[in-house]
């Protein structure tokens, strides 16, 4: 690469783009959130509209991905590059996935109810990449020009939406079961467990966050192997203990205990799903405190 | 058949106090290779390299080590002794990981042994006893044998069941796949650990500064500094030569926001096999490296060398060629160092400034403010006094210790540093003779490393996955129906504790006492 155009007014528009998803994207939360309230209503009128309320929702959601999507897509172009090479891009192409990922899987019938976690989650995700993770377009540095940058970051962020997916489902699970959530008097808690009891029963979250993690956790393994092929051609060497390849490699570790876990006597269930998070936890850390603060190899939040 | 026991984990503490020694090994053997170990050993681990990640490691960054110790030595000691600066082949670290794996291969070898049996085996017998299996339930009924066993059927066909039905009974099975898959997956883990340890030992790396126009002969005495694996023999470094021809660094003068940016840098070389092999050119870039021959060449690095030639008091040439430059900011104002212990009539030493593109600030002082050389300027602060070359101690060629030197030239010295540009000479102060800017050139810094087992870790490590997808695919059971009078009995056994089971057999039993045969 011995020339290449950047286009701000592109950029700009895909700046544009994004806040606009962000605006449908709070719609589409509120009428999850207001589509939760009438399913638990005592008013049968109530209950009975909260399905088209929940079909709605999904109708704005879609809108808010396409939306999201071509904010993405314009962010690319304007770099005429992969739209992921620093945190902002990453968090927007990040979100993107995790939405439609999420909107692929709603013929899941059980899945529909952690819609409001998701969009909530991806708007946090938005918020901060507009305003703490934001820079110009640039382009890449040497070590990144690689087409292993497609390939190892696609599958990461693949990855990083399905235990996104999981660990709510976890969340979900975790306060179905609490014994505090189902038997405490305060007023709070009882909203709280009415909304719980339009979620699909202990088991099918439980089996559902399973189902998640098991694909997180292929992708994420095919993420690792990706990465060492990559270092070994960038640094080297395919494994080094690097700041960023220790983290990868605790999260996989944390997620192949997970999985020993569902299969142990006296450790499924919840402590199975307090696994999942702790294992999501990783994953955020490794995205946030790990990027910004950490030394390392990997310099490419940009900030 | 096998027998539940085999298939299931066996947790029990020893049940008698008088066990012996066999005894007591035996159960410990148990207790490491149990899946709750396994699972506590990976916790274990994935704690383990946590402070790897916050402490600077001497493997990844020795500086920052150094740096550390400078900073806080006394507390740097403790971390020290506890291997905080070497996580990953700590005793404690390698002390998990090896207790892991034993583990991992004391658990797959009997599973891969009874896995074996099973599947060359038709789904066997019903058990006799089906109701100490962790799935199980009694239903009444009323309807006939073969109503029985037929709606059995149905209901384990559609879940893709393999079965056989006996008089008045069914065994089903699926999903050895699954038990495969995973044999697989751990199986190859250990394969992954064993390549990369074989290939960690027999690997070497080594550096090496090239000018352009200058020539690598691959042999020991060419490399700047090496590092060879334990097991790594000299005699394996193939025969190879490479010249770097030109490099090239491109930078972006179009956008905005991004002028000065490195879009590419580039290292043509010509290569040689052996002494005569045909002469290859190619060009080195950061993700692709050049493979020659048992070694991999990688660009790492890069810089100015301007080619100077010093002349002392006699016109004799006291020292002639390229002097490398170490870059200090993204605008390549860089740093070089020569040392002329052999000048007449006093030996001295220069420290100089390169900026590619000067720009001089209201300080007086100069700074670069674009990383090609469009105008570029060097700048020399000259010290005289014992280079201390002669006690034959090594030194550092990248640093002049100017600590008891006299500086002549440049700074606080009173006189001015020596400027040149390309193509200038000048006198130089004190009768020290002179010097000229002969050209200018850039290096490229080299990387020369080769794993020879680097593939057999890729392809472990890609079975590894396809057992891992295979295995969480596909779900493995073991099912059995049985008629007598008054009802019927279905027992359901996993591979593992699965608590799925329950919900299996009820299912199941639902199922099979509902005419109407509805699932869940
Ligand atoms: C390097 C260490 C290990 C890693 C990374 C690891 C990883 C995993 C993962 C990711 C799974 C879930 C996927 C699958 O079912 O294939 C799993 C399952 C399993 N692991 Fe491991 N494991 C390790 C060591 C062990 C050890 C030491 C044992 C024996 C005690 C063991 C026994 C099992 C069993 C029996 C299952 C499957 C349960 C089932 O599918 O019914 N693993 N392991």
């Amino acid at each position: 690469m011995t020339s290449v155009s950047l286009s701000l007014p592109l950029a700009q528009l895909s700046l544009l783009a994004i806040f606009s998803a962000m605006a449908i994207y709070t719609i589409a939360f509120l009428v999850f959130v207001w589509q939760l309230t009438r399913a638990t209503s005592e008013n049968k009128d109530a209950r009975a509209k909260s399905g088209s309320l929940e079909r709605a929702g999904f109708a704005i959601l879609a809108v808010a991905v396409a939306v999201h999507g071509v904010g993405v897509l314009l962010r690319g172009l304007a770099a005429s590059r992969v739209p992921w090479a620093n945190m902002y891009e990453f968090s927007i192409s990040g979100s993107f996935i995790l939405v439609a990922i999420f909107l692929a899987s709603w013929r899941v019938r059980d899945i529909r109810a952690i819609a409001s976690f998701v969009v909530g989650f991806a708007l946090l995700v938005l918020g901060s990449a507009t305003t703490l993770f934001y820079v110009q377009i640039k382009t890449l540095m040497p070590a990144l020009q690689s087409y292993w940058l497609v390939i190892h970051v696609t599958v990461a962020v693949l990855a990083t939406a399905f235990f996104n997916i999981a660990a709510a489902l976890s969340v979900a699970y975790l306060l179905k079961s609490s014994n505090y959530v189902a038997n405490s008097k305060s007023k709070v808690v009882g909203f709280g467990r009415r909304i719980l009891s339009v979620f699909p029963d202990s088991k099918k979250l439980e089996r559902l966050q399973v189902q998640f993690n098991s694909i997180g956790l292929v992708l994420w393994t095919f993420t690792l192997i990706a990465g060492a092929i990559w270092a070994q051609k960038a640094w080297h060497r395919f494994w080094g203990w690097d700041t960023k390849e220790v983290w990868t490699f605790i999260i996989w570790t944390l997620y192949a205990g997970y999985f020993h876990a569902t299969f142990t006597r006296g450790w499924t269930g919840k402590r199975a799903a307090w696994l999942s998070l702790v294992g999501f936890t990783a994953i955020l850390f490794n995205f946030t405190i790990v990027n910004i603060f950490f030394k390392g190899l990997h310099v490419y939040s940009g900030l | 058949m096998s027998q539940p026991s085999e298939t299931f984990e066996q947790q029990d503490a020893p049940n008698s106090p008088e066990l012996g020694l066999v005894g007591w090994l035996r159960w410990i053997w148990r207790q490491l290779t149990s899946m709750r170990t396994a699972l506590i050993l990976l916790l274990l681990l994935a704690a383990a390299a946590i402070p790897g990640s916050i402490y600077p490691q001497r493997s990844a960054d020795p500086n920052g080590v150094t740096t550390y110790f400078q900073g806080n030595p006394e507390f740097a000691k403790v971390l020290d002794w506890f291997q905080l600066f070497d996580v990953y082949s700590s005793v404690w670290f390698s002390a998990i990981y090896i207790l892991l794996f034993t583990s991992l291969i004391g658990c797959v070898i009997p599973r891969t042994r009874v896995h074996y049996r099973a599947m060359r085996s038709e789904p066997g017998e019903v058990p006799s006893r089906l109701s100490r299996f962790p799935g199980y339930k009694k239903t009444a009924s009323d309807a006939s044998l073969k109503a029985v066993l037929d709606r059995a059927e149905a209901a384990l066909g559609e879940r893709g069941y393999r079965l056989i039905r006996r008089n008045d009974s069914i065994s089903a099975e699926r999903g050895y796949l699954r038990e495969t898959g995973n044999l697989v997956f751990h199986t190859a883990l250990i394969g992954v650990l064993l390549a990369a340890g074989v290939g960690g030992a027999l690997s070497f790396n080594g550096q090496r500064v090239l000018v352009e126009g200058e020539v690598f002969v691959n042999n020991l005495a060419s490399y700047d500094s090496f590092s060879p694996g334990v097991f790594f023999d000299e005699n394996n470094l193939q025969p190879f030569s490479m010249s770097l021809d030109k490099f090239e660094v491109f930078f972006d003068m179009k956008n905005g926001t991004n002028i000065g940016t490195p879009l590419d840098f580039r290292a043509t070389v010509t290569s040689k096999n052996g002494v005569d092999g045909a002469k290859r050119r190619s060009v080195i870039r950061v993700n692709e490296p050049l493979e020659m021959p048992g070694a991999n060449v990688y660009l790492t690095g890069n810089g100015y060398a301007p080619v100077l030639t010093f002349r002392d008091a006699d016109g004799q040439i006291s020292f002639s060629g390229p002097v490398i430059f170490l870059p200090q900011d993204a605008n390549y104002t860089s740093l070089g160092v020569v040392k002329l212990p052999d000048s007449k009539p006093k030996q001295f030493g220069v420290l100089a400034f390169f900026y590619p593109t000067k720009e001089q600030l209201k300080t007086g002082a100069f700074t670069s403010i674009y990383p090609d050389p469009i105008d570029p300027l060097l700048s020399m602060n000259l010290y005289v006094g014992d280079l201390g070359l002669n006690d034959g101690s090594p030194k550092n060629v990248f640093s002049l210790n100017t600590h008891g030197l006299d500086q002549v030239a440049g700074g606080k010295s009173g006189t001015k540093a020596v400027k040149l540009t390309v193509g200038e000479k000048a006198q130089l102060p004190g009768g020290l003779g002179s010097v000229e800017f002969n050209g200018l050139k850039r290096y490229a810094s080299l990387d020369i490393a080769y794993n020879p087992a680097e593939l057999w870790v890729l392809l472990f490590a890609l079975i590894s996955m396809a057992g891992l997808a295979v295995s969480l695919t596909v779900g493995r059971r073991r099912v059995w129906v049985r008629k007598f009078d008054g009802g019927f009995e279905v027992a359901a056994l996993a591979h593992h504790d699965d608590p799925r089971l329950t919900d299996l057999v009820k299912e199941l039993s639902a199922q099979i006492a509902n005419k109407k045969g509805k699932t869940k």
